[in-house]
């Protein structure tokens, strides 16, 4: 198909009114008479209340109301933005008695100014009985301190939880004969990696307002990624009929998997709930960084067996993942440490898995960009490079003998196959980009420091298979532009403007003849919502499906008013023509035909899913700087690689690449959520939690090697999430290579670096 | 958030002294840290109508007012001759341009932060703090002074033949110091070390003939302590770099 | 408090509380391209000229502003859509939610510094944060409007 829009880079449709300020996000539209909705939080990490006194609270000029754990139903929900049924398990209230980390909600304030709602804060009196914690992962399962002991806890997937072991999933899969493979391999090296809690960090912090409309009906306007799954997890938690709730999703201020998670919306659906009156919730930083929903913390035991001659012959991977007190997106993020991480080498005999998901007194994690995959590639690329310096074989040449190539079978993922596959070539180009001949592994500088290389492969999915849904409807409005709408939400990554311009190549027109409808549950077609890297695999193959559908009614229409069978006509976007005689109608004449005296709908709506995901692929290589006598990394070059098939928007995809890229330099350097003995979070601002700035990154360069995804549409697969992976272990191989240092555990702080270079010394 | 009910503006240095008296009242300055506490107080007493803001140079000193922003010191050229680019160099890692736009020298200096930059710098400078009622103090001495309800008037720095180099150490390139280093070399030798993470200190001696056991032996010097941003024994190895690194430049 | 201010060239006599910060209340005045986005005064998201100086108004109390100008993006419309064309032009806006801070810092610089080089521009608007494009898409956007403006765009 010839393509005039896809694969071209257009400015996202939204673009002007955001550089130019225009009020278009959650805080900017809610009413102004909202009530404010304050949270106080639990100061310790594992407590019960015993009392609490509020009456003072109510006492103060503003308050409208004050919520505790007596006034909220004794229903437990996930906050986890996934397909119903969750695999997250159902282990939250609004409020509990029982609080499980330092930032748990106690209670929750409606008042009529920020003023107001705080003061009233400080006069609530609580009486805790302080439980002993547990805040190490590695002593939670089966020890004896408990984080979810109650007996309405549940989980609804078969994904091996066990509350009563502090276990919110555990599995375990593999392939061939893995003790043989080990066996029979001339080398096997155990490695233990550990990868921390990271904030996504977007710069909208987590906001929502509430209010009711003139049903009758509870209207929830949130920043969110899943506008669907926020409607659920609303009415289970409030106990309401899902028809009684309308959730809306205007402009985000970036996700990154955080607003995955509903992580302020029950508490003015709650208030709203209660008094009727308009509420909202703007969390603060500190909130942000200490009380929502991020990367979950992993340790992974990576066991690698491969022959001298650099054959792989088996991988193991053990993953222990913290979940903290909640298990949102526990039990899935695990399994893509290992199904997509080992999958990068397919070629290895054999391959076992095995995962336990824990919760600990921390708070609890969620999805990030990159979802387990990024903390699995970590560990398993790390691996591949300490091998082969075992093996005495270039990184390079060690991956390139065992990556996976187009038309490989993947055991370790799902058992696809690679049908579009151009990992070898970005490994080619990133070698080239880099200089990796030339520069590997080092070069001393004059004034001391060391310049080192590393690379670093990836691949993630397109969707979550056999699962993701999403529909999409188009109608042609007067003089023929058509709407859009999508379920998929846009959170500044430019969905609706790549799904306009597939449209726009299907409909034989230009993107500007189309608009596109944000998110309303009471409007829009179904989708999961925009997560798994799935919206341009999936929610784009919608939009082919529903172009080809509303191009056959606009034929038939235009047939019916020509007096023609239906088979003597085409389009071509802008009339429907007779084929033999060329005599035609225009889209225009039909379409405000179609509004008069008229029994023809010309709108259309079909919904897509998939029984695969497609990888895609990228590989990473990075030029560090090290300063030897203080440890410090400076990233001197990043050069990237990616594939994921046809490129739908060029620019998009490359501004994607490079942040994710930065937010993984950050990673691998300094982000870094630790929590002090006490269990209270230290990086609680962005003032101790560093994320990188432009002086930080070096140069970032990125290119394309699409292959063509015959499953996607126009060829394309994703391109979100995968993004974040390569930097992380690229960094940690550079090091290896600057002084022969291996440093598992991020990040890579200069303290930790010099320390462990003394420790080599001695 | 730091709550208040007023928010003064004194025509005098005597009236901003005698509001300052009351424990309910703050003298604010750019306003970057003291509001990030949960405090409570009635007035905030704002010293921006006073004059005290710009950097005047004299034959024989630099009169640097407590008001002047640390953005005005990065720019200001005289300044940054006299210290051989250290002040630029002292402040340029400090958040953003807008945010030293915003936050005094006055405040920096006043607040004695074990993180500060500036105050590192000024300790290895011929320093002096004047203060309304306290005169005029050497700042190696204010340093170590503790808090009272005195102003800070200006900050003076006397003129001598020396050279200066202002190096940091940060994890990230904005984010607080993980060890601050000034040292300024004349007829002796001034090094001050900051964000140890105490507050900076300074030690003054002869010119070292072998620069190596200078740096070794300074470095262990002083006392460190541990944060978030780097441990005591990490931090004398910075101090050991930071000090070598600098000696090179100066000599 | 009595207050007596411009804001994007409009005068306004007002009473207010002082504790407000003059990010809320220009906020309350419609001004919504201001966002706030740390409370520490790390993110630079609030952005606003104060008698043209770039500067976070988070951090500024509200009488501060007395007796000043205050300029935001809803003052600056045609440079605004000049300068942000580049950015979109190069799919770096994404979220959007950072871009009128940095759009003043950037538009400040612009009027600050002569011919700035990479290093620079980087140095100049570090204290800009956004978490969507890594900066480069918005080096590649800032590069090409000051080439625009050197040749009199």
């Amino acid at each position: 198909m010839e393509t005039k829009a896809v694969n071209r880079p257009m400015r996202k449709k939204d673009a002007m009114a955001l550089v130019t300020g225009q009020p278009v996000y959650t805080d900017d539209l809610a009413p102004k008479e909202c009530l404010i909705v304050k949270l106080l939080r639990s100061p310790h990490p594992h407590a019960l209340v015993e009392e609490i006194d509020i009456s003072k609270a109510l006492k103060v000029a503003g308050v409208e109301a004050v919520f505790t754990y007596k006034d909220v139903p004794d229903i437990r929900f996930t906050n986890a933005g996934q397909t119903y049924p969750e695999a997250s398990p159902y282990d939250r209230l609004i409020l509990d008695r029982r609080v499980r980390y330092v930032g748990d909600p106690v209670a929750i304030i409606a008042a009529e100014t920020e003023e107001a709602a705080e003061r009233a804060m400080r006069l609530i009196k609580v009486k805790y009985e302080v439980l002993e914690p547990v805040l190490d992962p590695r002593t939670a399962k089966d020890g004896p301190i408990l984080v979810h002991p109650e007996d309405n806890w549940q989980s609804l997937c078969p994904v091996g939880a066990d509350n009563k072991r502090n276990l919110c999933s555990s599995e375990a899969s593999e392939g061939g004969d893995v003790e043989k493979a080990f066996a029979e391999s001339d080398v096997v090296i155990e490695r233990t990696y550990h990868t921390k809690a990271n904030q996504q960090a977007m710069m909208e912090t987590f906001r929502t307002y509430a209010y009711t409309d003139i049903y009758g009906r509870l209207t929830v306007v949130s920043a969110t990624q899943i506008t669907f799954h926020v409607r659920r997890i609303v009415a289970t938690a409030l106990g309401i009929p899902k028809s009684k709730v309308r959730v809306i999703k205007p402009r985000i201020g970036g996700g990154f998997g955080a607003k995955q998670t509903a992580v302020s919306e029950v508490y003015p659906a709650f208030v709203t709930y209660k008094t009727g009156k308009p509420s909202k919730i703007v969390f603060t930083r500190e909130e942000a960084q200490t009380a929502s929903s991020p990367r979950h913390e992993m340790y992974l035991d990576v066991k690698i067996g491969a022959m001298k001659n650099g054959k792989i012959k088996a991988i193991e991977l053990h993953t222990l993942s913290n979940t903290g007190a909640y298990g949102e997106h526990g039990p899935t993020t695990v399994g893509l440490s290992g199904h997509k991480a080992i999958p990068i080498y397919s070629k290895a005999e054999a391959f076992r898995f095995t995962a336990d998901v824990v919760y600990t007194n921390v708070m609890a994690a969620g999805a990030y960009r990159g979802y387990g995959a990024t903390q699995g590639i970590f560990a398993i690329e790390s691996a591949i490079d300490e091998l082969s310096h075992i093996l005495n074989i270039d990184p390079a040449l060690l991956r390139e003998m065992n990556i996976t190539r187009e038309g490989d079978f993947m055991p370790a993922y799902y058992g696809e196959t690679a049908n579009s596959c151009a990992l070898d070539r970005c490994l080619a180009r990133v070698k080239e980009m880099i200089g990796w001949e030339s520069k590997y592994p080092r070069r001393i500088m004059e004034n001391g420091n060391i310049r080192a290389v590393g690379l670093a492969l990836a691949l993630q999915g397109s969707c979550i298979s056999g699962l993701d849904v999403a529909s999409v409807a188009i109608k042609v409005n007067d003089d023929g532009f058509y709407s859009l709408m999508i379920g998929a939400s846009d959170m500044g990554t430019g969905c609706d403007t790549i799904l306009a311009q597939m449209a726009a190549d299907c409909l034989l027109c230009e993107p500007e003849n189309i608009v596109v409808y944000g998110v309303d549950t009471d409007v829009s077609p179904y989708d999961s919502g925009s997560y798994a890297s799935s919206t341009t695999y999936i929610t784009g193959n919608a939009v082919v499906k529903t172009c080809a559908s509303l191009i056959e009614k606009i034929k038939e229409y235009g047939a019916k008013k020509m007096g023609c069978n239906p088979k003597e006509v085409d389009f071509d976007g802008k009339r429907v023509y007779k084929t033999a005689t060329d005599e035609s109608i225009t889209l225009k004449d039909l379409a405000n035909f179609a509004m008069n005296f008229s029994d023809t709908a010309l709108y259309a709506s079909e919904m897509h899913t998939s029984p695969v995901s497609p990888p895609p692929y990228m590989a990473g290589a990075v030029e560090i700087e090290l300063d030897r006598e203080t440890g410090k990394i400076e990233v001197i070059n990043y050069k990237a690689c990616v594939d994921c098939g046809t490129v739908i928007n060029p620019n998009l995809a490359r501004v994607q690449t490079e942040g994710g890229i930065a937010q993984g330099i950050g990673m691998a350097l300094y982000e870094d959520i630790s929590y002090n003995k006490a269990g209270v979070m230290r990086n609680n601002s962005f003032m101790q939690y560093k994320l990188p700035t432009r002086q930080d990154i070096g140069t970032v360069e990125v290119t394309f090697e699409s292959s063509y995804e015959p499953t996607g549409p126009f060829g394309a697969k994703s391109i979100g999430e995968i993004v974040i992976n390569t930097p992380s272990p690229a960094i940690a191989n550079a090091l290896d290579n600057a002084v022969g240092v291996r440093i598992r555990e991020l990040p890579l702080s200069p303290e930790k670096v010099y320390m462990e270079m003394i420790k080599n010394e001695d | 958030m730091l709550r208040f009910k007023n928010h003064i503006f004194p025509g005098s240095l005597e009236e901003a002294y005698e509001l300052n008296q009351k424990r309910s009242n703050k003298i604010v300055g750019g306003n970057g840290w003291l509001r990030l506490g949960s405090k409570q107080c009635v007035s905030i007493i704002d010293l921006s109508n006073l004059g005290l803001d710009g950097i005047e140079e004299k034959d024989d000193e630099f009169i640097i007012g407590a008001m002047t922003t640390l953005r005005e010191l990065e720019l200001n050229k005289g300044f940054n001759e006299y210290t051989g680019g250290a002040a630029k160099e002292a402040v340029r890692h400090i958040v953003g341009v807008q945010f030293r736009n915003c936050v005094t020298l006055g405040g920096s200096i006043y607040g004695r932060f074990g993180f500060s930059d500036v105050l590192t710098l000024f300790l290895a400078l011929d320093s002096y703090v004047e203060m309304y009622k306290g005169g005029v103090i050497p700042i190696s001495e204010f340093a170590k002074m503790k808090y009272d309800n005195d102003i800070l008037v200006n900050i003076r720095v006397k003129k001598a033949d020396i050279k200066t180099v202002y190096t940091s150490f940060r994890n990230q390139s904005t984010d607080f110091p993980v060890l601050t280093c000034a040292i300024s070399l004349g007829s002796n030798i001034k090094t001050a070390i900051g964000a140890r993470p105490a507050r900076a200190d300074v030690v003054e001696g002869e010119i070292p003939k072998d620069m190596e056991k200078y740096a070794i032996e300074t470095a262990k010097s002083f006392t460190y302590g541990s944060n978030i941003r780097g441990s005591a024994e990490y931090r004398e190895q910075i101090a050991y770099v930071l000090i070598k690194r600098s000696l090179s430049k100066l000599i | 408090m009595e207050i007596k201010l411009w804001i994007n060239g409009k005068l306004i006599n007002d009473d207010v509380s002082p504790d407000t910060p003059l990010l809320e209340y220009l906020r309350s005045k419609g001004c919504y391209s201001v966002k706030r986005g740390c409370e520490t005064s790390n993110c630079g998201l609030c952005t606003v000229w104060l008698e043209d100086k770039p500067t976070l108004s988070c951090t500024v109390p509200l009488m501060r502003a007395n007796n000043k100008h205050i300029t935001t993006l809803e003052g600056l419309k045609s440079d605004a859509e000049e300068l942000g064309g580049f950015l979109a032009d190069e799919g770096a806006d994404q979220c959007g939610f950072c871009n009128p801070g940095f759009l003043m810092n950037v538009l400040a610089m612009a009027k600050e510094l002569e011919d700035p080089t990479e290093d620079e521009i980087n140095e100049y608007l570090t204290g800009n944060l956004c978490r969507c494009t890594g900066y480069t898409g918005q080096l590649r956007a800032v590069k090409k409007y000051l080439e625009h403006k050197r040749k009199g765009g």
